[in-house]
């Protein structure tokens, strides 16, 4: 009996983790599935991957806990600016990071951190319409043609729901900023965008990309990367930047203040801009980076995924997306009732 | 002594319902009376303003459209539910427990499978729509998925078997004189049925379809991904205020009231399973 309630405990124990060095959060799949493996061989860390769905998860999590528990983010940059904001962020050390200098001179000086001196960018890109060529007449080229869709994609069209991208292709359309926090333009995009809920096939942050490949949708609010997934199996599917603009959104990596191993994660850090790994990314999750080096590696891929070679400038035309500091409340409440009704 | 033993006994029972029950239900309520941070955390200042918000026209509404689906869900798992509990009850005594595992089946493989699989048979490039379309029924796809209606049949799918079994154990007790008598007194079959076989197995009947009520009210999976999420039920609207919007006194204060709704019904459905029997 004893033998059987020991083996119980080793077996009850063998499922708490080993202690790590550090905790990386990041989104499921968004960096390579051996990553942790890796940068133990080259570095000699002791690192746990855990995965957030959303920004706002990951948020949530962090801010219940006052920044301890993890050691490294991936947020994107509102997220990322409202974390240092809290006071949650440690400050980067450039020093420890030599691998910045392979980043083009516009990822040093993004308007929400002047410098990089709480966040590292990992990837970046826009948001726009992704849509089947053969099945939607035309080229799509404003916010419009997908809010007011033409009869013959009517309920074939899905959306981005998360708050932020979900109200700036509302915003957009009617001429405002991305980052507007005036109540009543608010307002009026909230209007906007329950009336083209009954053109919707639904909202979908995930798999619409397998929703155009197999023709339930015909066009997608989508970020320019995972458009890429279903050019990737049908040629027939093309990104576009609408003509009022759009969002640079930056994915970044921070550092927890509360972090006891900031060497670490300054090194886990290092480690994702490390060329090799960065073109890894640019291969497979088929994201920009701000990467020069990855860039010029992958340059034989932007033939067929045109977004993918779009260039800094063309990138740096739309607006940064940015904290919208105290008016997140209404932001989040606007969202909810878009949802809701 | 023995009852000191016994007590010692219970202990452990109520320590889990105290950690796992009463103790989150009493974060829920006290979180509930406080508001969201600018970033998300909470603000320790009291107000009454979370529950103003939850009358409001277009949260009410949520409320009011999840219970209809929920009832239907109910109703249609019982409609549906109570031909196959009598039928696997009348079947012969060797081939029962058989059909009754085939019932509890489909929950050996994974909810989140089943309910992509749904997808699947409904989309519009989906199967069902491919044989209509090949068979002339139909000329342009139907639009299944993504409605109100694919997320009742998801949820009336989910939750049948277990509708089945609670009618099933009812009908199983079911004192077979009581026909026999109805049928020597000159009852009709469907009389009999009426009059003795379904107000005696009423107690399954209301205890399945609670079950599917107050299971569906709170789901979230299934709306999320049958209705697309344009249709939005109590749970994703906890889902979505915990997760997205981190509005989590906001949260709280909708799971406050969907939780007396739920108590509120157990409490009818226990007090009716008295008074029956």
């Amino acid at each position: 009996m004893n033998k059987f309630l020991n083996t119980l405990c080793i077996l009850l124990i063998s499922t708490l983790p080993l202690k790590a060095d550090i905790v990386v959060s990041n989104w499921d799949g968004y960096s390579a599935p051996d990553i942790m493996e890796t940068f133990k061989e080259a570095t000699g860390v002791n690192g746990e991957m855990a995965i957030h769905a959303t920004n706002e998860e990951v948020m949530g999590k962090v801010t219940a806990s006052g920044g301890k528990g993890y050691d490294v983010l991936f947020v994107s940059s509102p997220f990322a600016e409202a974390l240092d904001k809290m006071g949650l962020l440690a400050e980067i050390d450039h020093a420890k990071i030599p691998n910045m200098k392979h980043f083009y001179k516009e990822a040093m000086n993004l308007d929400f951190d002047r410098g990089n001196q709480f966040q590292v960018p990992y990837a970046w890109g826009t948001t726009g319409l992704c849509y089947r060529s053969d099945l939607v007449s035309g080229t799509p080229s404003s916010w419009n043609d997908l809010l007011e869709p033409s009869d013959d994609i009517k309920g074939k069209v899905t959306m981005l729901s998360t708050d932020r991208w979900l109200l700036a292709a509302g915003l957009l359309s009617l001429g405002y900023s991305v980052n507007e926090t005036d109540p009543s333009k608010l307002n009026e995009a909230k209007e906007k965008l329950i009336l083209a809920k009954k053109n919707l096939l639904a909202y979908d942050d995930t798999v619409f990309y397998t929703k155009l490949v197999s023709g339930e949708a015909a066009m997608a609010h989508a970020w320019d990367g995972w458009c890429n997934y279903a050019t990737w199996e049908n040629p027939d599917v093309k990104f576009v930047v609408p003509s009022e603009g759009s969002d640079l959104w930056v994915d970044t990596m921070v550092i927890m203040k509360a972090s006891s191993n900031k060497d670490e994660a300054h090194a886990f850090i290092n480690y994702i801009l490390d060329p090799a790994i960065s073109t890894w990314t640019v291969e497979n999750i088929m994201y920009k980076v701000p990467n020069v080096a990855a860039m010029e590696a992958t340059s034989g891929m932007f033939e067929q995924f045109p977004n993918l070679g779009m260039s800094i400038n063309e990138l740096s035309k739309n607006e940064t997306m940015k904290d919208v500091g105290s008016a997140a409340k209404l932001y989040a409440k606007t969202v909810s009732e878009i949802l809701a009704d | 002594m023995n009852t000191l033993k016994r007590n010692i006994l219970l202990i452990p029972g109520l320590a889990w319902i105290f950690i796992f029950l009463i103790l989150p239900c009493i974060l829920i309520i006290s979180l509930s009376f406080f508001e969201r941070g600018i970033y998300g955390g909470i603000d320790y200042n009291f107000n009454f303003e979370n529950y103003s918000r939850v009358v409001e026209f277009t949260y009410l509404k949520i409320l009011l459209n999840s219970s209809k689906i929920a009832f239907l869900s109910g109703f249609f798992a019982v409609l549906f539910g109570y031909p196959a509990a009598y039928f696997i009850y009348k079947a012969p005594a060797k081939y029962q427990i058989a059909l009754l595992f085939l019932v509890m089946l489909p929950f050996w493989s994974n909810y989140l499978i089943r309910t992509y699989a749904w997808m699947v048979l409904l989309n519009n490039q989906g199967l069902i729509n491919t044989i209509l379309i090949n068979l002339n029924i139909i000329k342009e796809p139907l639009n299944i998925l993504y409605t109100e209606f694919s997320v009742i049949i998801g949820l009336i799918y989910n939750y049948l078997p277990f509708v089945i079994l609670s009618i099933y154990s009812s009908v199983s007790k079911l004192d077979q004189n009581l026909i026999e008598a109805s049928k020597d007194l000159g009852g009709s079959s469907i009389k009999t049925f009426f009059l003795v076989t379904l107000p005696l197995t009423l107690p399954g009947v209301a205890a399945g379809f609670i079950f599917v009520f107050v299971l569906s009210i709170g789901n979230f999976i299934t709306p999320d991904l049958l209705g697309g999420g344009k249709f939005l039920m109590i749970g994703n609207l906890i889902y979505d205020q915990f997760l997205s919007a981190r509005d989590w006194p906001f949260g709280a204060s909708l799971s406050f009231v969907l939780i007396s709704i739920m108590l509120f019904l157990l409490f009818l459905q226990s007090i009716f399973v008295r008074k029956i029997s």
